[in-house]
Formats: C-alpha cells, structure tokens, sequence
C-alpha cells in the first residue's frame, strides 16, 4: 500500500505540476498505518462521524498523501486523484469541505490551526460519551505558529486524554531546516513541560514502528493527559534523490524526475487511470 | 403599525445583558448550545450559564485563536458553540482562524461580541474596534446581527441558534434604553420603527435608538422620516431599504463602524447598483 501511495503522490503532484511532495512522502507510512489498522473510520463517510475515530490534517499542504490514502480507503473512486489541484476540483491544493470531498471535516493549509480544531472535537466527543478518538497530524515547522502553544496548554488545562496527536518531526520546512529557520530547540522537553504524555518515534518511516507508536500511545488513553507522537521521518521517504532535503518540499518534479522516481516506487496497486478533464464532481 | 408614538422605553440593560439572558435561556432549551470565553466570563455575562450549566462551559484563556478553533472542532458532532469575548478580540486578531476553521469549513459557531464601537467609551480606541462589520460581511456564509438594545440582543442569541451557519453577533457596554420589548425578530429581515414621507433613517445597533430620538425632534420641525434597524447587516434586507428610498429620496445612516465596510459603505453600494 505505502509503495502505490507515494507512486500516486509523484503522479498527482508531477500531473498539475504543483504540489507538496517531500512531506507527503515522509509521512505515507504514518497515513497506511492509521487508515489501515488504527482510525475506527468510515469510507461511507458521514461529517458527524459520531462512534467513529476523526482525523484532522493540520498541515495541509500534504494532501496528496490523504487523499491517495481516502480514495484507496474507498471515500472516492481512485481516479479522481486526477483533478488534483485543478480549478473547481474537489481535491484543492490544501483541503476543504465546501465541495464535500469525503473525509475532510475541516479546511487546512493556513498553518497552525488543526489542533485546536481537533480539541474541540475531542471535546465534544467527552461531552456526548463518544468513546471515538482524535487523531491529529501537524507538521514541525508548523509549530512555529503561536496557536499551536495555545491549543497545547488548552489541550493539558482540559484534560483531553482522548487525543493522539502525531507531530511529523523531518527537521525541515520551505526555507531550510528548522534547526536554522526557527530552532524548535528541545521539542520533547516542550510538550512534556505544556503537561502531554510524550512518546518518540524514531523511525516513523517504518511501518511496525509506527505501529508500536500507536499501541503505545493507545494504552495511554483516557489518563488525563493528552498524547502526542514525536514522530521522525525523512522528508521525500522512499525516493532517494528527494531524501534527506527541504528541497522537495513544495515542488514538482519534470518527466524526467518522475519516470526516476517512480522506478524506485513498486506498483502493487495498480496506479490511477490520469484523466486529464476529470469531470469534477459537485453536490447537487 | 410601529411608530415614535408607540415605541415605549421598557427599562434599561446594556446590549450584553440580554445576551447574558438569550444565553442562559438556550441552555436551558437546547442541549446541543456550548459557550467558550477568552476570560471575559463576566464581562460577556455568561455567568449564570456556567453556574447552571458547567459542563457545557469552556473556559479557554487569553488565547482566542483557539478557542475559535476549539469552537470549530465542537460543531463537528452536533455541538452550537458560542464564543464570547470582545469584539476585538472577535474579529481581526483572530480572522485567519475564522476564515479557515470556520467560515470556509461552514461551521455552524456563532462568535458573539462585546463592547463594540465607540459606545465602550473609557477603554479608548484600541478597543471600539470600528472594523469588525466590514471583516465580518466579506466573509463566505458569515451571517452579522447588530441588535439595538437589549432585548432585541435576547431574541437575536435565540435565533442564531436556530439558524445553521456561521454567524457573528455584535454588541456592547452601554446601558441602554429597551424599547423593542413589544417587538419580534427574524433574522434579515429590516424592523421598520416609524413611517414618514421625508427622510429614511438607517441605523444598526445602539445608534437605532438615536434614530428614534432624531425622528421625534424632526417631526417637531415637520419632517417625517422612515426608520428602519437594520439588525442584520448580512444578508442585508435590501427591498425594504429600497423600497423606502424610493419613497423618500433621502438617507441618512447611523452607525458606530468606519466608513469602509459598514452599514453607510453597504447602503451607498446598494443605491449605486439600483
């Protein structure tokens, strides 16, 4: 699965020429792994997802990797993912709800707001005795946004221990490193310190990783604290010349670039039928 | 029909307290209502529905670009969050937030104002925030009540409720004069105060009542005008306005907002395209 995802990232992004590559990639192991055996979830998707575990992708500028990972979940036929990016589509460069693309509860892409959004909802679940889970996604870089600060003290202060954030620790963003553009100095020190349970995941690249993550984090539910996975990853995972770089991180590689990447990335999926005028779907 | 004759002063409550009141009551009627503040419990009067109703009440700190994303989040399995701080506080520090979480993610969060324009008076001008209409409107699917006293405050926090969709509720400090006690609301839909044949008045929120003072000493001079409150200044009851200045050929609008943005700004807009 992780293997025909990241294919279906270097299409998409490569298709519209535009597009997040390089952490989309990075966290293709964390996306198979929750979809696939954690997140309580629905493809026949409802907004409420009320019993169910919600997922919030705070940094939205990786879409590609969600919505290669909804539509090989069955929310949308698989060759939608040809209107990526494209005027009108459903699959807008960041995500939104208002064409009700299935799986999206929340718009993101101006950075730093999914954590407080997931709060609520965990909140709410508390309320109503929902016994679904939050899980949450953001990006590193993006914790240079004050809000985030805001939302984890909350987080703490309210006791949200039905909330398993993961925060995707590649060390980069659009500038550079973030040793060198915002130093996030000692991230696990930090959370521990706003009254989190910390977990490290060193090898978020790694699928059963990622997955002793998981259990890990989930036996720590429901304890008064909230949860967050440091969780590293290798910005551009799985294709070696877009590794270890912020290079990657928000451009499209030329048809050169993509016949090269793709051979290092297994078909075993089957890749998506590209649709040059995909007929975008609109509500009625 | 509604006149200056017949409009009848009830009492008088700042515009907060019949929030305060609205609040409680939707507390008390609709379970699905939760109310979040910034440390303003007291100054947005929600006191007595954190009393009565403390499990649904959320305290969040100075920290209001999350409590409106806290507020998105709780919509998403039924919740009715309303979000009090000041007006501010309401709008332009944390309009990012708004627009995404919110307002492009159709929310149904109604983000409910205190101390409003100039009428706040003592705490100066970096608080009588004179923007917030504007920034307000522009946004997708937002709908903006200004109520003009305190009851009418009571009766707009009850609706907002029943309407699905984002929603920002404006209102103040002053004590003010009640005197629509007798009087219904319905959301977009322009309240017509006094008949004339001279002038049309137009105002929204505390400054509706000024109208009415106005059209009394006008009337003294042989002058009858039109007043109408617009409660709602989106979506703006645009055929009654017409309607009346069609009538009259003559406006004056009231209000405590800028020029850009505001009820005057959306008025001379309307008038220009008809």
């Amino acid at each position: 699965m992780a293997s025909q995802v990241r294919r279906d990232i270097v299409r998409m992004v490569y298709y519209c020429q535009s597009g997040h590559p390089g952490g989309s990639l990075g966290c293709t192991d964390f996306f198979v792994t929750l979809y696939g055996a954690y997140l309580n979830h629905s493809a026949d998707f409802k907004m409420e997802g009320k019993g169910e575990d919600l997922f919030f992708l705070s940094n939205g500028h990786i879409s590609p990797v969600w919505y290669s990972v909804l539509a090989r979940s069955g929310y949308f036929p698989i060759d939608e993912l040809s209107s990526f990016r494209k005027l009108n589509s459903r699959l807008q460069g960041h995500p939104t709800t208002h064409e009700g693309l299935p799986g999206v509860r929340v718009a993101s892409g101006s950075l730093g707001q999914g954590l407080s959004v997931s709060i609520g909802a965990a909140l709410a679940k508390k309320l109503d005795a929902d016994t679904g889970l939050i899980y949450t996604l953001t990006g590193d870089g993006e914790l240079d946004e004050g809000q985030n600060w805001e939302a984890i003290m909350s987080a703490a202060h309210h006791k949200v221990d039905n909330l398993i954030v993961t925060v995707d620790w590649n060390g980069q963003q659009i500038d550079g490193p973030t040793s060198k553009i915002m130093n996030l100095g000692d991230l696990p020190a930090k959370w521990t310190a706003f009254g989190w349970e910390v977990i490290i995941l060193e090898e978020g690249n790694d699928i059963e990783k990622v997955s002793e993550a998981f259990e890990l984090a989930q036996s720590k539910l429901h304890q008064g604290k909230p949860i967050v996975i440091l969780m590293k990853t290798n910005m551009g995972f799985g294709v070696d010349f877009m590794m270890n770089s912020h290079k990657w991180h928000g451009i499209a590689p030329n048809e050169e670039q993509c016949k090269a990447a793709l051979a290092q990335l297994e078909e075993t999926l089957g890749d998506y039928i590209y649709v040059p005028n995909y007929k975008p779907f609109h509500k009625s | 029909m509604t006149s200056i004759d017949n409009l009848i002063v009830t009492g008088k409550k700042a515009t907060r307290d019949g929030f305060g009141v609205g609040l409680l009551e939707l507390g008390r009627t609709n379970q699905n209502v939760v109310a979040l503040t910034a440390d303003l419990l007291g100054s947005l009067k929600m006191d007595e529905f954190k009393k009565e109703f403390p499990e649904r009440f959320f305290q969040m700190g100075i920290a209001e670009a999350n409590m409106m994303g806290v507020a998105a989040g709780m919509t998403i399995n039924g919740k009715i969050p309303f979000t009090g701080t000041f007006a501010n506080f309401s709008t332009g520090r944390v309009y990012d937030q708004i627009r995404q979480s919110i307002a492009y993610s159709n929310k149904n969060v109604k983000i409910c104002a205190s101390h409003a324009g100039l009428t706040l008076g003592e705490d100066g001008a970096t608080h009588q925030i004179l923007e917030d209409m504007g920034m307000m409107r522009m946004l997708p699917g937002m709908t903006v009540v200004v109520p003009c006293d305190a009851h009418q405050t009571k009766l707009a926090t009850l609706a907002i409720a029943d309407h699905y969709g984002p929603v920002y509720l404006r209102f103040g400090r002053p004590v003010w004069p009640i005197f629509t006690e007798n009087l219904p609301f319905e959301i977009g839909k322009a309240q017509f105060l006094n008949t004339g044949a001279d002038l049309t008045l137009i105002a929204t929120g505390h400054l509706v009542w000024n109208c009415v003072e106005a059209a009394k000493a006008l009337a003294a001079e042989g002058i009858t005008c039109d007043i109408i409150n617009i409660h709602t200044i989106k979506p703006l009851d645009t055929e009654a306005i017409l309607e009346s200045v069609r009538k009259t050929g003559c406006v004056v609008t009231a209000e405590e907002h800028q020029i850009n943005g505001g009820l005057g700004d959306m008025i001379a807009g309307l008038l220009s395209r008809n």
